[in-house]
């Protein structure tokens, strides 16, 4: 295979994973590293850079349009960032320091992890909305736009939901991955954002998450042209063309037979991790 | 008297408008760079199995920019991929200015911090060998 076969397969192999990802809500990272390990035999640290560039990429396309919308809570993002970048710059600099084998076993783990939190009924919020003080001294309570108006909410648990986006953080750093199930969780169910808020702040989030771990990964020598740039390219197509088929598309079938993608991906790299095959 | 400062909704579609043009630009580099690297080198042989880490120009922002400038297709590539990382660091600079000018403290100092965090990943590790 020739350098121009090898970049237009990772190219279609880019552009499906995005299309998945962005069709399914599953984000398009997920896939990937296990894709260019286990199918394009690239090494585990070219595959984590080439990751984290294309978080970058879709988060940011993706991010333009929901802030625009007035979805995002800015405020909320950028206090939280705080707490994502220092943990992705604590994940970059372990990503050194943990071998490969080992980064495979924490990523088919993270990757079950996450597909459970992404696939799984949400459960319902107690009804509490008092304002909360913390939140209230940060101005982080928001609005969202709905049919019928703007709807006004409260944030909670800012304390429990900046230790969580610190181990996001670090998650990011360490395996390339946007974390945004994670990111979600903490804002959905610590701090009690509306879930449609929670979503888009997360994506907001991701790009300067991975931005602070990018910066590491390219003057380690981690980010690799040749694999960077068509699985780069890829994603951001294919994660327009699944915004843009999402709202007429049934995806119920299609989440469950992704997922079910994810697992054997995630239990393969397990495997290889621990037989030592990475 | 001039007004103070943005609204939120005149923020977002800025921020919005910032992050749309930098993901672009830098698609549009990256592919340029691509198309340059297949006319170039299409016909070698990849060799991403095995981890070595890449050149030390490939890896400095500064090499980056040199290789780029001669038109080198690995140089275009990555100087693309190197202005996607700094899209979202353009984007919290750009909050540090519009908290600013509204004069919420509290967010600049937030923003602030978060803009060092960054410049400081891009300065540090230069000297570091794996």
């Amino acid at each position: 295979m020739n350098l121009t076969e090898f970049a237009l397969l990772l190219a279609l192999g880019s552009t499906a994973a995005g299309f998945l990802g962005s069709l399914t809500g599953l984000g398009g990272g997920v896939v990937l590293v296990p894709l260019l390990v286990l199918v394009f035999g690239v090494d585990m640290r070219y595959a984590i850079g080439a990751s984290l560039i294309s978080v970058i990429a879709t988060s940011s396309g993706a991010a333009s349009a929901f802030v625009k919308q007035g979805f995002s809570n800015v405020r909320v993002g950028m206090f939280l960032e705080m707490a994502t970048t220092t943990g992705a710059v604590a994940g970059a600099f372990l990503a050194a320091y943990v071998p490969t084998q080992s980064l495979a076993v924490v990523f088919g783990v993270v990757l079950l992890i996450s597909a459970y939190l992404s696939l799984r009924p949400r459960r319902a919020r107690p009804e509490d909305d008092k304002p909360n003080w913390l939140a209230t001294r940060l101005r982080l309570d928001g609005a969202y736009p709905t049919p019928d108006g703007p709807v006004n909410y409260h944030v909670h648990g800012v304390p429990g939901g900046f230790v969580v986006m610190f181990i996001a953080g670090a998650l990011s750093g360490l395996l390339g991955i946007g974390s945004g199930a994670l990111k979600v969780l903490a804002m959905d169910q610590i701090m009690r954002i509306p879930f449609k808020v929670s979503t888009t702040t997360s994506n907001f989030m991701i790009g300067v998450t991975a931005a602070a771990s990018a910066g590491i990964y390219l003057q380690r020598g981690y980010i690799d042209p040749v694999v960077a740039m068509p699985v780069m390219l890829g994603v951001l197509v294919g994660s327009l063309l699944g915004a843009m088929v999402l709202v007429r598309a049934k995806v119920r079938w299609l989440r469950l037979v992704f997922g079910a993608v994810i697992v054997i991906m995630a239990l393969q790299m397990i495997a290889n991790g621990i037989f030592g095959r990475t | 008297m001039l007004r103070q400062g943005w609204t939120d909704e005149e923020m977002d579609q800025r921020i919005g408008n910032l992050l749309r043009t930098g993901v672009l630009l830098s698609a549009l580099v990256a592919l340029a760079g691509g198309i340059l690297l297949i006319l170039h080198e299409g016909s070698s042989k990849p060799h991403d199995e095995v981890f070595s880490g890449e050149p030390s120009p490939l890896r400095s922002f500064l090499g980056v920019l040199e290789d780029a400038v001669r038109l080198d297709p690995k140089g275009v590539v990555q100087f693309g991929i190197i202005l996607l990382v700094l899209t979202p660091v353009a984007r919290v600079a750009f909050s540090v200015l519009a908290f600013w000018r509204a004069r919420d403290w509290t967010y600049v100092i937030i923003t602030l911090v978060v803009l060092l965090i960054l410049v400081a990943t891009m300065m540090v590790g230069h000297h570091q060998k794996i």
